[in-house]
């Protein structure tokens, strides 16, 4: 892992000081993206007009279903080139605009996907080396000579190991990624992601899927990944993860950001709400119905739930677990 | 014609396709061929196309140079090209397209051959016969140039046509092909060719230039067609309709027989391929009275049941003999 | 090879020779093991017989570049194709009768065929035996005539109507082909195979039975629409229900394309069956003959109709739902297995009406005749944007032209290796097609 220095109370400090308005600047960016429009025949899914990501923070990425979130994050990983050729975005001051999707891999920055995409006719293991960058037994040419590259593999097995210990995928380690379950696919997109060192990892709806007991695990591996230095941009619907866990949010709606801000305060925002509702008029409102509650309030009930939830979620994962043993 | 000589005739013939040049020649094709289609889950269905090329490329050089090495190169060299005029449009794109433009590609290399457009190169329907370009192959043979030697009930010369010399030739060249293609797929190399044959776009987001590789996997599997295209012919003629569409599709017989994305599959599966036709076409041969099934008949018969054999095996074994049932679903 | 399959014939087991030269590959065989071989300097002697023959056009023009096959009286078969002189050659090494076969695919345009196999009777060892057979028409490079093209113009209108027509016979094919692809997935190689069938079938209705052609076609309709069905109900549902990855199915429809075409060689032989016996003229502003004008005319008519069904009736939209979004299909309450069966059934009566028309319009049909057009059919699809009906259309008109056309410069087969570029050079530019959509990721 990267030194990064970390301090998430600088780091809080440092955010509060950001105007809580579409597309402010951020005191150190590790992002920064311009004018990137995307249209599908008549419809415009993506429009941003200017984009700061904060080096070493969690920013969440939110906003209704068809917002353009996912078409935005395949412009900036290079898996799809925006309408316009006016788009710029740099990744740590260097433009990837127009990069081809593994240059940006390359460039240090790693995404996962929102339908999960396991390589399931290999193993977990297979899977995790995968993930490695730097690797010579890659090129063709020296990959016939295996001598050549033994060594580098060993380090990387016992770092895909270590990898797996902390997202609880070690005893899956020779199994086929098919066989893996939804959630447990998402964790391993994750970690093998993580293989490689990434300065930001960019997920795509990392929890959607996936169990409460799961769940609180990744959260806690996508808070460490920070406190290691890692900058993490994600999507997600679920409002009290986002509240629980990010720096900072970001609010897409019809392809436009229309609101940024801390997790506390970007509730109240009008567009936002306007957003959400907007989009959700005439559905069951059900979740969404707390939007028009005070989101500090709730936040507060959700820090004393979670705390008394966690001792019961911990009891649960073991169970799970034991009951997993006992299946296999 | 009694019981034991029928078996003795059978085991002899079963004997002969086993180390025949022939089987050697397919092997090789199915060897590249398992690289594209079991490693990286390329469907390249214009494999006799790169063999074709090979054996053209090596057949002219030779006849107009003598040089049986500047052959080897040139038919290796074709393979490249045309290797890259393929794949460079096409690796890019959807599956289908591809393998839509690797037949296309074989029919256009057929029918150039087969027309006599180009009669003076080529031979058109004719043909390329084996006696203008197999010279300097038999020159190299350290074994005796007259004679012929048998082995059990195998007899044949020690060099020239389908002799001994070919055949310790081409079987070299599938021990040395099969260590290439292992040390190839055992290797992190091999091992991004599989992610893409999984899921390409997966491993384009962990930083893998996708495209390269599969460049890279097209061309080595399309030299490995090109050998067997040369070895197929150094026994016969270089003819346009000899190596078409069938000939495709009885390497991926093979390759399906014995186990895609495995090393040995594809030597299996030729192996036991060529015996089973021998076997079938001597017992239809002997058993079935000509009344019914006519000579011409009886080779058509076996293809039948080798079609219908090629659908059972994807239907119900798609792993072949040696596969892994759940490394090879076929998914997508 | 050959040292093994003479000693073999000296202990007079010929069939085991058939046996060891299949071994040695398939295409070879046919030289190994059989009597006839091209013979370009055929000299009569004791143990050989020259069979020869020039082909003209009606001006008496040489036709050079045609393939001709002879198969001898064990079956065994050689090609050549005639040369600047329009003269085809062939050393023969037994008594008998053989086949001659001209290939009509590889006429000059403008030149016709009424029977494409002739039977060069007792042909004896140590003689020569000569072959008349008949042309019609006249193409490039001939004298004026007052029926068939005269200028360049002329020539060009000509190939580009023959285009027109071929394009159509595709359309009908490829429609199915591409409705099939739409929603099941199949990329089906057997496709081919299902409008030789319709050929096979117009010549066993017409010229075996005797009946009027157009109750052969009829037929030929409703027997390839019926193994449509069948198709879908013994192979491809189960399939389905199996829940097989498309290109598992793809190899098991080259499986089946496979049999089908041995099958058919099984049956009918390797040489080119007429489906009518009278010779037809070229005429009439857009210099086809009569059976061309009738082939044109029922294409269009059969295309507007499929056009009207797919786009006004509520299985058509259907069918257009399930090829579009096959889940949201089912959620909205349609039978997605009735309609894919539905599709396969018109699909292959299609298929089937083209392989008809095609054997009339060429006057012969073989067992590769869907094979040689198979290419032609995905290119058109490919080109007009895979799974779009309307795609295939359009596709299969710019691949018909594009074919004929260049056959006024290119002989032979190589003009569909023209369209085949043309597939490959589209496919750089347009990978969607023309007509189709690009997908999305993630
Ligand atoms: N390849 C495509 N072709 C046509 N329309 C597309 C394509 N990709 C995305 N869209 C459209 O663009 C809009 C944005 O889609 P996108 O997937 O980015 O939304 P999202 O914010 O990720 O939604 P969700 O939260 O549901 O994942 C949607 O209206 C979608 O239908
Ligand atoms: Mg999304």
């Amino acid at each position: 892992m990267t030194d990064y220095p970390y301090d998430r109370t600088a780091l809080r400090a440092e955010l509060a000081t950001v105007d809580e308005l579409p597309g402010s600047a951020k005191p150190e960016p590790i992002l920064i993206v311009d004018r990137i429009t995307r249209r599908f025949g008549g419809i415009t899914a993506v429009d941003v007009e200017h984009l700061e990501v904060q080096r070493g923070a969690i920013t969440a990425l939110i906003g209704p279903n068809g917002a353009g979130k996912t078409t935005f994050f395949n412009i900036i990983t290079g898996f799809d080139s925006p309408s316009a050729k006016e788009a710029r975005w740099r990744f740590q001051g260097e433009t990837i605009a127009s990069a081809s999707s593994f240059k940006v891999a390359r460039a240090g920055m790693v995404r996962t996907f929102q339908l999960t995409k396991a390589l399931s006719a290999m193993t977990v293991l297979d899977n995790m080396l995968l993930g490695s960058q730097a690797q010579a037994g890659e090129r063709l040419l020296r990959s016939v000579f295996w001598p050549s590259w033994t060594g580098r593999e060993k380090q990387l097995v016992e770092k895909a190991d270590e990898l797996l210990e902390r997202f609880t995928l070690h005893d899956k380690r020779e199994d086929y990624a098919g066989s893996l379950s939804g959630g447990q696919r998402k964790l391993l997109e994750m970690a093998r992601a993580l293989m490689s060192d990434p300065a930001m990892i960019m997920l795509d709806e990392p929890m959607a899927g996936v169990n409460p007991a799961l769940t609180q695990s990744l959260l806690g591996h996508i808070q460490d990944l920070r406190d290691r230095g890692t900058t993490v941009l994600f999507v997600e619907h679920d409002m009290h993860m986002v509240q629980h866990i990010s720096d900072w949010v970001v609010v897409m709606a019809e392809g436009k950001i229309v609101a940024e801000g801390r997790p506390g305060s970007v509730m109240k925002n009008q567009a936002v709400i306007d957003a959400y509702l907007g989009s959700h008029h005439d559905q069951d409102l059900g979740d969404d119905a707390v939007l028009e509650e005070d989101f500090d309030e709730l936040a507060k009930v959700e820090e004393t739930e979670r705390e008394v939830e966690e001792e019961k979620l911990e009891e649960y994962v073991e169970a799970v677990r034991e009951a997993e043993g006992e299946e296999n | 014609m009694d019981f034991g000589q029928f078996l003795v005739q059978l085991l002899t013939d079963a004997g002969g396709s086993l180390v025949s040049a022939v089987t050697a020649a397919f092997v090789l094709a199915a060897i590249g061929l398992n690289l594209h289609f079991g490693y990286t889950g390329l469907i390249n269905i214009g494999q006799a196309g790169f063999m074709l090329l090979g054996a053209y490329g090596f057949a002219i050089t030779v006849e107009y140079s003598g040089d049986f090495w500047l052959g080897l190169l040139v038919a290796i060299v074709v393979a490249i090209i045309a290797a890259l005029i393929l794949g460079l449009p096409t690796l890019r794109l959807r599956g289908d397209y591809f393998s839509i433009v690797t037949i296309a590609f074989a029919e256009i290399i057929r029918m150039i051959g087969d027309s006599p457009a180009l009669q003076s190169l080529t031979g058109g329907p004719v043909g390329i016969q084996g006696f203008k370009f197999q010279g300097p192959f038999v020159a190299l043979s350290p074994l005796p140039h007259e004679g012929t030697l048998s082995l059990g009930p195998l007899t044949a010369p020690y060099t020239g046509g389908d002799s001994w010399w070919l055949r310790i030739v081409t079987w070299g060249a599938v021990v040395i092909i099969a260590l290439i293609a292992l040390l190839l797929v055992k290797s992190p190399w091999g091992r991004v060719l599989r992610g893409i044959r999984e899921d390409e776009d997966a491993v384009r987001s962990l930083g893998k230039n996708v495209n390269l590789v599969k460049m890279q996997s097209l061309i080595i599997g399309a030299v490995f067609g090109a050998l067997g295209g040369v070895f197929y012919v150094l026994s016969g003629s270089v003819q346009a309709d000899g190596l078409g569409r069938s000939q495709t599709f009885l390497i991926y017989t093979c390759l399906l027989l014995g186990g895609a994305a495995t090393v040995f599959g594809p030597i299996l599966g030729s192996l036991l391929y060529f015996v089973f036709t021998t076997i079938l076409t001597d017992v239809v041969t002997t058993y079935v009275p000509h009344t019914v099934m006519n000579v011409t008949q009886i080779p058509q018969f076996v293809w039948i049941l080798v079609g219908v054999g090629l659908m059972l095996l994807v239907i119900f074994r798609p792993q072949g003999i040696l596969g892994n049932k759940r490394e090879l679903n076929f998914i997508g | 090879m050959r040292n093994l399959s003479t000693s073999l014939l000296r202990r007079g087991i010929v069939a085991a020779a058939v046996g060891i030269a299949l071994v040695l590959g398939f295409a070879t065989a046919s030289f190994a093991a059989g009597g006839v071989t091209a013979g370009a300097s055929c000299q009569p002697d004791p143990t050989t017989a020259c069979i020869q023959g020039t082909l003209r056009d009606d001006n008496g023009n040489a036709v050079a570049g045609v393939k001709v096959t002879a198969t001898d009286p064990s079956g065994a078969s050689a090609s050549v194709t005639t040369d600047a002189t329009g003269v085809f050659k062939f050393a023969g090494t037994a008594a008998g009768d053989y086949r001659i076969a001209i290939d009509p695919a590889t006429l000059p345009s403008g030149v016709t065929i009424a029977s494409p196999t002739t039977t060069a009777k007792n042909v004896q060892l140590g003689a020569l035996k000569p072959v008349i057979i008949a042309l019609a028409g006249h193409g490039t490079g001939s004298q004026s005539n007052d029926i068939g093209p005269s200028t360049t113009g002329q020539l060009v209108w000509q190939a580009f109507t023959q285009g027109l027509l071929l394009g159509l016979l595709l359309a009908l094919a490829s429609i199915g082909l591409s409705l099939v692809y739409g929603t099941t997935g199949i990329s089906n190689f057997a496709h081919g195979e299902q409008v030789t069938l319709g050929g096979f079938m117009a010549y066993i209705f017409s010229l075996q039975l005797g009946w009027n052609f157009v109750l052969a076609s009829l037929m030929a309709v409703v027997v390839g629409a019926a193994s449509g069905y069948v198709q879908d109900l013994a192979i491809w549902a189960p399939l389905r229900r199996k829940g097989i990855g498309i290109s598992q199915l793809m190899l098991v429809s080259i499986g089946l394309s496979f049999a089908l075409q041995y099958l058919y060689q099984f049956f009918f032989g390797a040489l080119p069956l007429p489906v009518t016996a009278d010779i037809q003229q070229i005429g009439g502003p857009l210099y086809l003959t009569p059976s061309g004008y009738w082939s044109m005319g029922v294409s269009i008519v059969v295309l507007v109709l499929v056009g009207l069904a797919l786009t006004r009736t509520r299985i058509g939209r259907a069918t257009r739902a399930v090829a579009d979004n096959p889940a949201l299909a089912a959620a909205s309450g349609i039978d997605n297995n009735r309609i894919i069966r539905l599709v396969w059934t018109v699909s292959m009566g299609l298929a089937a009406l083209s392989g008809a028309l095609y054997a009339l319009v060429n006057n012969g049909i073989n067992w590769s005749t869907g094979l040689s057009i198979l290419l032609l059919m995905f290119a058109a699809v490919t080109l007009g944007g895979i799974g779009t009906a309307f795609g295939a259309l359009v596709g299969s008109l710019i691949i018909g032209i594009v074919v004929q056309m260049t056959g006024i410069i290119l002989p032979g087969d190589l003009k569909y290796a023209t369209a085949l570029l043309v597939l490959i050079v589209i496919l750089i530019f347009r990978p969607q097609g023309i007509l189709g959509r690009s997908q999305r990721v993630g």
